[in-house]
């Protein structure tokens, strides 16, 4: 993540991500027929770029897209994927809607909460997770509880299997791959790994 | 019994993420059929006859919807809703990431038959894994000349954009996916203007989920005829049934529409857990009101469901078993439609939130006697009197269970135990 921070940490003088990613910024508003559309798009890179949309780069899309500061902020902020502060590298939702709530998703959070030693909201010392529920159902019932780390998917997520993928997270393993291996997210997965209860 | 499986063919057996895998089964058939020998009238019409009822809740007929459209020479767009939200609702995830070809086909032969100039798919923000695989879908299609300009040698060309929506429910209703489509906050807009005619920037434009779209490369490929005799008379077609909650194989099951509750709960997914009984059915997400073990042999089609009082919806089928509070549920829900409420309507931003704090004050033993009456109008102040429908159907689960189950409001706010058992938690995959 953070390509920025990296640089900073380097010494090297930071190059603003979107001077970096210009041609992929003009890729993107070309494919709209009107410019305004590429602001959610945009929104999203600056979340790519430092894991969180910061006051510049609000300030950088305003100028891009023609709109008003105030117009950028109220856009993003009615959107609850966007981070409007910094968070950590990994940002674990798990869902708190209807279906994980009944199977085990209440007691997940309860058991993040003892294994990361973080409240909801807050963030691990060491800057790497980042814990969250959502009441947004994720479309995952079948395989609740289901939760989401930088939106990918993990589910039937037991305590054991929770400690499991933050223990995977920690020795720096590929979140994409991780979800692809551990995930159990095909369909059928779940029941055939064991039907619950 | 077995059923043939249409729109779910090969997944879980085939990668139909890779191109050649979906063409070996079928696939780009049907906009080949079309591109060379059907005109997009013909496509149209043949849409229309197969009484396509769209998949994203409501089930109105496609072929209608498309039909709306003036031709008045303005561009016109076609927006593919993917920003599946509805608690309880699984389907179109599971098509976009495991057979994202038949949606491509499906919005391509749509965009031919309104002639759209673009085509957009509103892609939830949680679907990032989604977005990879359409992404790399769509260049696939392009090299092989089923996307882009001039399709397949013909004068057809159409472009697809997906837009990643970031995290609100509301933009899965039509207007509010617009408005966060054009750059902006997803509030949703007064209808009319109908989105047929004043829709994206303006222009004439058509909205269909992505289960509907994905019916339409079959239609097209083996006529309305065939398709009419699959499910009812009036909801032809299967039906991709979410089944969650407390029963041994919970997952999504394509079938007939009209296969009955019994079938899809004893036979399909697998009958309930052991010890569990089965207390209440939602049969279409968090919108639906539920249905009851007496309605076990209802048939699943739009009509039927309806006419036992609740709605088949996105056919997110919940099963709560008796460990399920319903007044705990309702806070759920409750607290789900509060937080997602754009806030543009004063009877749906302050019912929500007021909802939710009257039921939570239930659910922790402070009750009042007079709060079932104050819930019960909400009927009345919270239906019927805003831009869209979330304030409506943020409290139909509410009202089927005030009527139903009574007795767990009664005795919340007796101050006695909550009936329900406690639910029992997961236990290691």
């Amino acid at each position: 993540m953070a390509a920025q921070d990296a640089a900073r940490a380097n010494g090297a003088p930071a190059q603003p991500w979107w001077e970096r990613r210009a041609a992929d910024i003009d890729q993107l508003i070309a494919r709209y027929p009107k410019a305004r559309s590429a602001l959610m798009g945009l929104l999203w890179m600056a979340q790519e770029e430092r894991g969180w949309v910061a006051p510049e780069d609000m300030d950088f899309i305003a100028q891009r897209l023609g709109l008003s500061r105030a117009y950028v902020e109220s856009t993003c902020s009615f959107y609850s994927l966007y981070h409007r502060e910094p968070v950590g590298r990994y940002v674990i939702v798990v869902c708190g809607n209807v279906m994980c709530g009944l199977r085990g998703g209440e007691s997940l959070v309860r058991h993040l909460e003892k294994r990361l030693g973080v409240k909801v909201g807050e963030t691990t010392p060491d800057g790497l997770f980042t814990l969250l529920v959502t009441g947004e159902c994720v479309a995952a019932c079948d395989g609740a509880p289901a939760l989401q780390i930088n939106e990918e998917y993990f589910h039937k997520v037991t305590p054991e299997r929770a400690d499991q993928i933050v223990q995977a997270l920690r020795e720096g393993a590929d979140l994409v791959e991780l979800s692809e291996r551990i995930g159990l997210t095909a369909p059928g997965a779940v029941w055939e790994a064991g039907e619950s209860a | 019994m077995k059923y043939e499986k249409v729109l779910t063919k090969g997944i879980g057996e085939v990668d139909l993420t890779r191109i050649e895998n979906y063409e070996a089964q079928g696939g780009y058939q049907a906009l080949r059929k079309a591109l060379k020998s059907m005109t997009p009238a013909e496509v149209h019409e043949e849409v229309k006859k197969a009484n396509l009822r769209g998949r994203g809740g409501a089930g109105f007929p496609a072929g209608v919807k498309w039909g709306f459209l003036p031709d008045d020479g303005r561009p016109r767009y076609l927006c593919c809703n993917a920003d599946e939200s509805e608690p309880g609702t699984f389907n179109n995830r599971m098509l976009i990431e495991f057979n994202p070809h038949l949606l491509i086909e499906g919005i391509l032969l749509a965009a031919y038959a309104v002639r759209a100039a673009r085509s957009f798919i509103y892609l939830r923000g949680e679907f990032r894994k989604g977005y990879r695989v359409l992404m790399d879908a769509i260049e696939q299609a392009r090299a092989k000349g089923y996307l882009g300009d001039k399709i397949l040698g013909t004068d057809f060309s159409q472009e697809i954009v997906v837009h990643r929506g970031a995290g609100a429910y509301i933009c899965g209703e039509e207007t509010g996916l617009l408005s966060s489509l054009e750059g902006g906050r997803g509030e949703p807009r007064i209808k009319p203007p109908f989105p047929a005619v004043a829709g994206l920037y303006g222009m004439p434009t058509v909205v269909n989920n992505v289960e509907t779209l994905c019916n339409v490369p079959f239609i097209v490929d083996r006529g309305a005829d065939w398709f009419l005799s699959i499910g009812t008379e009036k909801s032809p077609g299967t039906k991709i049934f979410s089944v969650s909650g407390f029963v041994r194989r919970p997952g999504n099951y394509e079938l007939p529409l009209g296969i009955t509750l019994r079938e899809l709960i004893e036979d399909v997914a697998g009958g309930m857990l052991p010890g569990s009984e089965l207390k209440a059915v939602q049969p279409g997400g968090a919108s639906s009101p539920v249905l009851l073990p007496e309605h076990l042999d209802l048939p699943l089609d739009f009509d039927s469901v309806q006419q036992a009082g609740s709605i088949l919806g996105t056919a997110g089928v919940m099963v709560f078993d008796q460990s399920v509070c319903m007044v705990r549920t309702a806070l759920y829900y409750a607290d789900f439609f509060s937080h997602e409420s754009c806030g543009q309507c004063t009877p749906c931003r302050e019912g929500t939130a007021w909802t939710a704090r009257i039921l939570r004050r239930l659910e922790h033993g402070q009750g009042r006697p007079e709060d079932i009456e104050v819930l019960k109008s909400l009927r009345t102040t919270m239906s019927g009197t805003t831009i869209c429908l979330l304030s409506d159907f943020s409290i139909t689960f509410l009202q089927s269970v005030l009527k139903h189950f009574a007795h767990e409001f009664e005795a919340h706010i007796q101050g006695r135990a909550c009936l329900a058992e406690r639910p029992r938690e997961v236990r290691s995959a």
